[in-house]
């Protein structure tokens, strides 16, 4: 955190609960009784405790959530996952750095790119790598491409949990698969692209696709407008998403949330100007922030996000200069950095994703570990659901903006 | 007022409801299996073995199962035993190559370490059998195919290859020339030092 | 004695001239007599086959029968065409793989549901799961016996048609509680207590605003509330009720309620299984679900079908010059324009929460249907006003009474959402 960062004046941090309700503080490790005390009289019965999940239309993945209800509301939610473990952090330190470039890809499965940006990071600073100026405009322009990807994935979702049969998400495909066409033209797949390399990408872009990535990034804000026209200023979805799911500013620097949570709360927080990192501070762009951090506010910053981010593609795509895409220096194979330990981070579509490395001069690391946004942003599922109802704990998972890939690893 | 975000919203699916009889950008389904699948040439999907010379595929196989490709691989899908002959001595050849589809996630990063240019990656995705088992085990049989394949699915990269083999074969050949011509000069320019032979 | 009883009975049940009214189903309309005509003498003609006693109720059975198969008919092509509605509207084609044109789809679909297993919980109540979709389908049938089709077609014709219709669709209720209350399963009886809760207050606003209707038409029979509608000015503008606005608001009012009566978006929440923990019909499988959705479906239908008469003219021709088409093609046609409204809107929107629609319901549709009722009553008191000066005031006194307490009431409903500016930081 930034010293000179403007909290908000803390209350205790916790959405204020009904009238019915009487509220107890939270105790961090009673996982047995109800978080809010309902008030016991003839009208309430007894608590029902439901599980969604994990097969559950949607929960976004194998997610599970076991919810007590009291009536409609809920009082109690516990998050259960790890349905998609896969031993990630484990098998890297069976792997080579290189071999686990590819791993790094089914993580947070939709942002492929950016986690590949992430890791190769911490690699680079682990090793002492340097990148050259059109690798680092290059990843700059997978980035951006990255979270428009996935930002209009979000919102195709989250109307897709309100009830929209399907069509804001077929328009927001639609987009998308333009960009997922251009990443198979560059890197050969569509969303498993094991792109970056130590040093810098592994091929350059053919020729033809810097002019296909323009077109794409004119034509985004046409369909942003679009998808505003039917989305924005819709009553059902305003009544649906606004008051839904309120997170204080100080809860969410508390818990650790990053990302667009984060600013939908009213932190301006963004590692791409904060870090600097890459070639960020060389475009001009804005972050949006602000609102009162409830669901409609976490799908309009993401919009927003979305027209900064064409912004930037259109600067970068403008100034890509000629040159190689690989630090001469970096090898492919017998790759064995010096021991230390580095931590390389970026702000990926979801929030701030990072690795974690430590070296013991061996052509495998000795720790390798994966701060994922999603699991971290989930932590405070609970303390957003309460007080409201079943409906509204989808939506406001669907906000999140959870992978299970990521939360799981 | 009430209901005019509603009324811009039925207005947008309005547009796209008609755009989708005359708009190409407003009707994106792929007819398949009537239309073909688009892909572009840099897609990849399982590796394929290269070999030169189409009347002696085995013979001709690039690979000389130096087992990098096996070593790097994440997944572990591929497993090399090289040809030995009767002295012990390793031909530069594999006796078995075996790929496991099943396992292989189609990074491309066999393909980035192999020295020989001998593994590239395939665009076949289209990989039904009938029966529950069959094809997920690729022999070397199977992945073999020609060069000349790989130039059609991928020309651009397939010519930078084979522009690339063709210089360092010759680069080789100048090298063997150069040294053999080396050889000769030390043979010559130590005889050089004894008294011509008669009659030279 | 007997005879002149089964001429009575025949009378009221064939063509029902019991308390006939002026411009009914006497009245020949101009030229195209003979396709007006050809329904009926089909019908006399297959009535003839079959000795002289039982004629008038092999005539109508026949109605009935071809009723029964019309309609039957439009719910296989609806299923289909609002897949592919839907799919055009997302870029897409929807289904056409079945058949060309997926027009075999409906088909697939059927037999898909003929062979899949029926199962039938343990402890349920078993006649009554049995009699769930069968008492849904025959209710929503039951509403399609007093619409008139045509200038000729009505399958009977009632004085109080209108409160046979809606009375037989609150039968739908119950069978819709009946599900769920025979599934033995906690979850489906509270979520087909919340669907009922959804279906009683929406009746509500419903019933309301057919009233400003009855007002204008003075009778309760669909038959003459069409003929009513039956006049031009200057030939070219139709007298339909929705040009009037109390009709416009009783409209609107109405397409809502019926939204939420058939369960469709946005008031499909008890058909939403990703909102709660079950649904009404979570116990229901294979053909007895089929039977459910074609009900819905028919819900649907016949609910188009009664706005189409009440407010859209029925089967009345928009211009006079057009009516040498046969009537029941104009009723077919509106027919077809309000469910690709319903279609439309399910395209478009996302559903409410139940406490919302509830809201809705309660705090703006019935207020603004009551409203209605006073707007109606002042229209039609100044019906007889002499000189244009009256009557223009009083299509501007009936469009405020109307549009202002929309917005009032509409102010108070938005209360609290909007949209909302936010920061940059740089």
């Amino acid at each position: 955190m930034r010293a000179d960062l403007n909290v908000p004046a803390a209350g205790n941090g916790i959405a204020a609960p009904p009238e019915a309700f009487s509220v107890d503080p939270p105790a961090p490790f009673d996982s047995t009784g109800p978080r809010i005390r309902p008030v016991r009289d003839e009208f309430h019965g007894d608590l029902l405790e439901v599980s969604m999940g994990p097969h559950h239309p949607s929960t976004h993945g194998v997610f599970r959530m076991v919810v007590t209800l009291d009536g409609e509301t809920i009082v109690k939610l516990k998050p259960v996952f790890g349905y998609l473990h896969r031993n990630h952090e484990k098998l890297g330190e069976a792997t080579t750095y290189l071999s686990s470039m590819p791993y790094t890809d089914r993580l947070d499965y939709f942002c492929a790119m950016t986690n590949n940006w992430a890791y190769a990071l911490a690699v680079e600073k682990l090793a002492g790598l340097s990148v050259p100026p059109r690798a680092e405009y290059l990843r700059v322009i997978l980035a951006e491409l990255t979270r428009l990807l996935n930002h209009t994935c979000l919102a195709g979702f989250l109307l897709q949990d309100c009830g929209a049969s399907g069509t804001p998400l077929m328009y927001a495909f639609r987009e998308r698969e333009k960009i997922l066409d251009l990443f198979e033209a560059l890197s050969g797949s569509r969303m498993m692209c094991n792109f970056q390399r130590f040093g810098g990408c592994r091929v350059d872009a053919p020729t033809g696709w810097l002019d296909a990535a323009r077109r794409v990034a004119e034509g985004y804000p046409r369909f942003l407008d679009e998808f505003e026209g039917l989305i924005t200023g819709n009553e059902i979805v305003m009544a649906r998403t606004q008051g839904v799911g309120r997170l204080p500013a100080a809860l969410a620097i508390s818990a650790g949330v990053t990302g667009p949570m984060l600013r939908a709360a009213g932190v301006a927080y963004d590692l791409r100007k904060v870090d600097g990192y890459g070639y960020y501070p060389r475009f001009d762009f804005r972050v949006p922030f602000g609102g009162d951090g409830d669901t409609y506010d976490r799908y309009m910053i993401r919009i927003l996000e979305m027209r900064e981010s064409v912004a930037i593609l259109q600067q970068a795509l403008r100034d890509v200069p000629a040159g190689p895409v690989m630090d001469p220096k970096a090898r492919l194979r017998g790759f064995r950095p010096k021991p230390g330990e580095a931590y390389g981070r970026i702000e990926g579509p979801k929030g701030e994703i990072g690795f974690y490395l430590i070296s013991d001069g061996g052509p495998n690391p000795y720790r390798y570990r994966v701060r994922a946004p999603s699991f971290v942003n989930l932590t405070i599922l609970e303390d957003l659901c309460l007080g409201h109802t079943v409906a509204d704990a989808v939506i406001i998972l669907g906000s999140i903006d959870i992978v299970l890939g990521e939360v799981d690893r | 007022m009430l209901g005019t975000g509603i009324v811009q919203g039925f207005a947008i699916t309005a547009r796209n409801f008609v755009g989708s009889f005359h708009d190409p950008a407003r009707f994106v389904t792929v007819q398949y299996p009537e239309e073909p699948a688009p892909v572009t040439e840099n897609y990849r999907n399982f590796p394929f073995l290269i070999y030169d010379a189409e009347d002696d595929p085995m013979g001709t196989l690039r690979c000389v199962a130096c087992r990098i490709c096996e070593k790097e691989c994440p997944p572990q899908c591929i497993y090399i035993v090289p040809d030995i002959d009767e002295k012990g001595k390793p031909r530069k050849h594999p006796r078995v190559f075996d790929l496991d589809v099943s396992v292989c996630m189609s990074c491309q990063i066999c393909v980035e370490v192999c020295p020989f240019d001998a593994i590239k990656m395939d665009q076949v995705f289209a990989l039904a059998a009938t029966d529950r088992f069959d094809g997920l085990l690729q022999r070397k049989e199977q992945l073999a195919k020609p060069n000349r394949y790989f130039h059609q699915i991928h020309p651009a990269e397939a010519a930078e290859v084979d522009a690339r083999l063709v210089g360092e074969r010759t680069q080789a050949e100048e090298k063997a020339r150069a040294m053999a011509a080396a050889k000769l000069a030390a043979a010559t320019g130590a005889s050089a030092a004894q008294p011509p032979l008669p009659g030279a | 004695m007997s005879g002149a009883v089964l001429h009575f009975l025949a009378d009221l049940l064939v063509g029902g001239r019991v308390g006939s009214r002026p411009g009914g189903l006497q009245a020949r309309g101009p030229a195209g007599d003979a396709l007006e005509q050809a329904p009926v003498m089909l019908r006399d003609w297959v009535a003839h086959w079959f000795p002289a006693p039982v004629r008038w109720l092999a005539g109508n059975l026949f109605g009935v029968l071809a009723t029964l198969a019309a309609f039957a008919l439009l719910f296989v092509a609806l299923t289909l065409v609002e897949r592919k509605v839907l799919g055009r509207m997302q870029n897409r084609p929807g289904p056409n793989r079945a058949g060309p044109f997926g027009l075999l789809q409906p088909v697939a679909d059927g037999i898909k549901l003929l062979v899949k297993e029926d199962i039938v919980p343990a402890a349920a109540d078993k006649p009554l799961h049995f009699l769930a979709p069968v008492a849904f389908l025959a209710f929503n049938l039951l509403a399609f016996a007093v619409i008139p089709y045509g200038r000729l077609l009505v399958p009977v014709d009632l004085d109080a048609g209108i409160l046979f219709f809606f009375a037989a669709g609150a039968g739908t209720e119950l069978a819709v509680f009946i599900a769920g209350w025979s599934s033995h399963n906690k979850y489906s009886l509270l979520a087909a207590m919340r669907a009922l809760a959804q279906l009683i207050s929406y009746e509500l606003p419903l019933l309301l605003a057919v009233v400003p209707v009855v007002m204008l038409a003075g009778t309760l029979s669909p038959a003459g509330v069409v003929a009513a509608q039956g006049r031009w000015t200057f030939g070219l503008l139709p007298h339909w009720h929705v040009f009037t606005p109390c009709g416009a608001a009783g409209f609107v009012l109405f397409m809502l309620a019926a939204l939420a009566e058939a369960n469709r978006a946005p008031f499909d929440l008890p058909e939403a299984e990703s909102e709660l923990i079950a649904g009404h019909l979570t116990e229901y499988s294979g053909f007895k679900y089929a039977l459910f959705f074609m009900g819905e479906y028919l819900g649907m239908t016949a609910l188009s079908a009664m706005a189409v008469t009440l407010y859209l003219g029925g089967w009345q021709a928009p211009c006079a010059g057009l009516q040498f088409i046969p009537s029941y093609l104009w009723f077919v046609l509106k027919l077809l324009a309000l469910l690709a409204l319903f279609m439309w809107t399910r395209g478009t929107l996302p559903r409410l929460r139940l406490d919302q629609l509830m809201r809705l319901s309660w705090k703006f549709l019935t207020p603004l249907a009551l409203i209605n009722l006073g707007t109606a009553a002042c229209w039609q008191l100044g019906a007889g006003a002499e000189g244009w000066g009256a009557q223009l005031g009083r299509w501007v006194l009936a469009w405020a009474l109307v549009l202002v307490p929309f917005t009032v009431l509409g102010r108070g409903l938005g209360a609290g959402f909007g949209r909302r500016t936010y920061r940059y930081a740089t």
